[in-house]
């Protein structure tokens, strides 16, 4: 009996023992994948002083020689993650304990979510203020632009001899079979639609969209830059894309070619002598938990400024914002911009429906004969 | 996976798990492995979890539009798509491991290693290299105009890249080797007496093939194209760069541009779904059929020796997938990379280098770990449920990946906030976001997207250890982890280094979670160059690009060597085994 009782009782130790280790196994796995976070010393903690922790929607190097400015100036160090989907998710998710500031973003739209996510506070600046003009900034100062990007007409030297064009023309019949542009779901083309939609309504937005799906040379497909090469193929004549493509493709001294291209293709601004063209933002937000708010909004003063702004012109090809900074001499030389005046908060609004219209009418088939 | 999906086939006979089951288990040790396993499970579990949770939220009038305009057309195109690549992976797969292993011509040996290498380019990779040769002014177009004389591209008819034939060519080019992979692992474990007994019953060698062995090989195959097309189902990069209009494609348009993360998360679920239901399909099936050998004796295979005339044949229809999934795409980098050597000595590259290869090679060995927790609990405690969690956690595969990333996000962040939130009420200190936004946040990632990369495999080769072994160790004194560690995994080693080397090429191609998981300024080998191909400069990040795929050629050849070694250790330690 007592025997027995010791067995059943010793089954029992050795059963809680091999629990244990079992238990230590899947501990060490765990461990494992904390100390992978260590050894790759990836967790510091982003609070220590000095320091401004950015999200980013703008590719690193774009911005990278603002950022190296304002740290020579400031002693601010600044740590970046870009990603092009998905950060305002993340820093939703990651709550009160999120380490991000500042959020850098391409896209009046995705601007616009920042307050639909919710994380976008409130920054009553006057210095941000007084280098912004107030078309170019949220209302609430819940986010400011930085940069302007205008979306425009590559047309062929060769082959286009008008100098003027209008967004409407491009669903006029001559041009069958000679437009490209990039696929109509992309933000870019979802920006102009939605300003479309803002000027004159949903059906004509529509109508418009068809005949110009009609017009197209090719399913719309590729980046900017190849809308730039077809041209120079012969593929199609004019095409839809923004001017910041054209300065990189100009000074490319790695593939030479890529000048080539551009040199064959003129700019035209649509609708310079009516409402404007169509200029689509870069800009920022500071969020609400922002754990170094004080460098966050340095920061942000920043990249405003006449220096940062001069940047932006000299090495992106970008509209610069602020006033004071005129666009690089290449940009200049294209010819001067004349941007739509309808502020932009209207056109995001139109940006569900955009997106929609590009489905119904089957855009991004490309033309049905 | 691979080897595994093969020999799971005769496993099931061989030891027969439930044998081993009531043998090994029923006894003391039991409940700490389930409490290990339901750990894991939960871990394992969790992103796909939070996705269907997610899909709870609102979704107002996503659905209307989705339903009338862009679902019927994303569901043909991404059926197309898969049908593509389906038969497209599998006749390339399943005829090359059959020319490679039962044919004998020239370069047999060197194509037998070579046919796995494309395994190690991305689709993202290959789909901006297809597009940079066979445009306009790629090598193919200029060389065809100086042939012909012509002058613009109007003059003369050329394919288009940017299309869903060309997505199909391009996925298919670096997505076969996952077929040639399962299906060669099983014509090599193939017992030659079934193919003896064929030949000397009169069946030529394409009967062979079709009667015996294509049939016999039917679940492995099934295995590495299901892969295949778990891959196509949650491509983005491809897709969207050739404006072919997928369920992925929508699941990121209803995200991004509509502003619904839910109606997203709902179409992800479905698609899930129905690829869980596709699987089933495929199993019921076959439900009844058995496809294990009733001899144990292996013996090299002897193989057909080919006249010179279809030894050619069978060299060049070895050597073009190779050329258009490995050597296309890396010249083209070269020549790129080429004008960049400078950047070899860029800080920035080391790095990004170095953190490719760490978080890879760590994440690899996690991700075997939990495999072998999976697969030894299944050993000690038969479960249904374990068997249940394994198939589910393995279709996360199918999941867009950012869409994925973003289903590890929130339970990572709210474990996170939660701990947080304990440790400020109870000790009064805030311990931040301990795994969010950290190493540990991608290791994470990874193991639970690629487990299906490697429990497969693991499985099998475990359940090819005979349940005698353990016993013995057992009564010998042994406790299950013991046996687990002194018995079994050093048995199985060649399979646990092939499941790691596995793994190990996917995280270092792996790349939207990598990129919307990661901490602040941390950059991997394809972080980097998804960074500048979304600037459209994807030259600049030529060298990147060949890095990764040269990293990636390491394992497959390393993995190539393994799994033949595999195949002589299994069959000639078969007999010592069943003396002890």
């Amino acid at each position: 009996m007592l025997n027995f009782d010791r067995s059943g009782s010793l089954a029992a130790a050795a059963r809680r023992l091999m629990a244990t280790r079992a238990l230590s196994a899947s501990c060490l796995t765990l461990s494992l994948a904390l100390a992978a976070g260590g050894l790759t010393g990836l967790s510091t903690a982003a609070k220590a002083d000095g320091e401004v922790n950015i999200y980013s929607y703008r590719q690193p190097y774009l911005i990278q020689p603002m950022l190296d400015r304002f740290t020579q100036e400031t002693g601010i160090r600044t740590n970046i993650v870009y990603a092009s989907k998905g950060l305002g998710e993340r820093i939703r998710a990651e709550g009160v304990n999120s380490p991000a500031d500042v959020m850098l973003t391409v896209d009046i739209g995705r601007l616009e979510r920042s307050k639909e996510l919710d994380f976008a506070e409130v920054l009553d600046d006057e210095t941000i203020k007084g280098n912004i003009p107030e078309n170019f900034r949220d209302p609430d100062n819940r986010w400011f632009g930085l940069t302007g990007r205008a979306r425009v007409v590559y047309a062929s030297r060769e082959r286009v001899a008008q100098e003027n064009i209008t967004y409407a023309e491009l669903a006029d019949p001559k041009w069958k079979g000679r437009i490209c542009t990039r696929s109509g779901q992309h933000d870019y083309t979802i920006g102009l639609i939605a300003s479309i939609i803002a000027h004159e309504g949903r059906e004509k937005a529509k109508d418009w969209l068809t005949a110009v799906k009609e017009n197209l040379a090719r399913k719309p497909t590729g980046n900017d830059r190849a809308q730039v090469q077809a041209i120079y193929a012969g593929e199609c004549d004019i095409a839809l894309g923004n001017t910041y493509y054209m300065g990189k493709m100009l000074t490319n001294d790695k593939e030479p070619e890529q000048e080539t291209w551009a040199r064959s293709v003129k700019i035209l601004f649509p609708n310079a002598e009516e409402r404007g063209s169509h200029v689509n933002i870069s800009g920022m937000v500071l969020t609400k938990h922002a754990p170094n708010r004080e460098n966050a909004v340095k920061l942000m003063e920043f990249l405003t400024s006449d220096e940062a702004q001069g940047l932006y012109a000299e090495i992106n090809f970008e509209y610069p914002l602020n006033p004071h900074v005129q666009p690089s001499d290449l940009v200049s030389s294209w010819g001067k911009l004349h941007p739509d005046s309808l502020p932009l908060i209207e056109i995001a609004k139109h940006r569900q429906e955009a997106s929609e219209l590009v489905d119904e009418v089957a855009f991004d088939d490309g033309p049905s004969s | 996976m691979s080897m595994g999906a093969a020999s799971q086939a005769d496993a099931e006979f061989e030891g027969g798990p439930g044998l081993a089951d009531q043998a090994v288990s029923g006894q003391a040790g039991g409940r700490g492995w389930l409490i290990a396993i339901m750990l894991t499970a939960a871990l394992v579990l969790a992103p796909i979890g939070s996705l269907f949770f997610i899909a709870l939220g609102p979704a107002e009038g996503v659905w209307h539009h989705l339903a009338t305009t862009v679902l019927p057309r994303a569901v043909v195109t991404t059926a197309w798509l898969m049908l593509g690549v389906g038969v497209l992976t599998a006749l390339i797969g399943v005829g090359t491991a059959w020319l490679v292993t039962m044919c004998r011509f020239p370069g047999r040996g060197f194509f037998d290693w070579a046919l796995l290498v494309p395994l190690a380019v991305p689709t993202y990779i290959v789909a901006y290299a297809y597009v940079d040769i066979l445009n306009y002014t790629g090598p193919v177009q200029s060389a065809i105009r100086a042939v012909f004389g012509f002058q613009t591209s109007r003059d003369y008819w050329f394919p288009e890249i940017r299309s869903l034939p060309g997505a199909i060519f391009v996925m298919s080019m670096v997505l076969y080797p996952y077929v040639y992979l399962t299906a060669r692992a099983t014509f090599l474990m193939q017992s030659a007496c079934v193919l003896d007994v064929s030949r000397t019953l009169g069946a030529g060698p394409w009967r062979v093939f079709f009667r015996v062995a294509l049939p016999m090989a039917r679940p492995a195959i099934a295995v590495g194209v299901s892969l295949t097309l778990m891959e196509c189902l949650n491509d983005i990069g491809a897709v969207e760069f050739f404006g072919v209009k997928t369920l992925t494609f929508s699941v990121y348009d209803t995200w991004l541009n509509r502003g619904s993360l839910p109606g997203a998360a709902q179409i992800a679920c479905a698609m899930l779904i129905a690829v869980f239901a596709l699987l089933w399909v495929e199993r019921y099936g076959r439900r009844n059929q058995r496809f294990h050998h009733s001899s144990s004796r292996y013996r090299a295979l002897p193989g057909y020796q080919l006249s010179p005339r279809r030894a050619a044949a069978a060299m060049i229809a070895c050597a073009l997938p190779v050329l258009l999934g490995f050597l296309a795409p890396s010249l083209l980098l070269a020549d790129f990379a080429s004008r960049r050597l400078e950047d070899l000595s860029n800080p920035a590259f080391m790095s990004a280098a170095t953190n490719s290869l760490t978080l890879a090679s760590i994440a690899a060995i996690i991700t075997v770990g939990i495999g072998v927790l999976i697969a030894y609990g299944q050993r000690v405690r038969r479960s249904a449920l374990l068997q249940a969690v394994a198939r589910v956690a393995a279709i996360g595969y199918a999941v867009p990946g950012t869409i994925l990333a973003v289903g590890i996000l929130v339970p990572l962040a709210a474990f996170d906030n939660m701990v947080d939130g304990f440790a400020r009420e109870t000790f009064g200190f805030a311990t931040g976001l301990l795994l969010t936004g950290s190493g540990a946040a991608l290791v994470y990632a990874y193991a639970t997207r690629f487990l299906a990369a490697a429990s497969g495999s693991i499985e099998a080769g475990l359940a090819k250890v005979s349940p005698h072994l353990d016993m013995a160790a057992r009564t010998l004194g042994r406790t299950s982890v013991k046996t687990l560690l002194q018995v079994d995994l050093p048995i199985i080693r060649p399979v646990l280094l092939s499941a790691a080397l596995l793994v190990f090429v996917d995280c270092m191609k792996e790349l939207p979670a990598t990129i919307l998981l990661r901490p602040f300024n941390f950059e991997t080998l394809s972080t980097v160059v998804y960074a500048a191909a979304s600037h459209e400069v994807f030259e600049d990040a030529s060298l990147p690009a060949l890095a990764i795929v040269l990293t990636g050629l390491i394992p497959v050849m390393l993995l190539a060597r393994t799994s033949r070694a595999t195949f002589r250790t299994r069959s000639s330690a078969r007999q010592p085994l069943f003396e002890t």
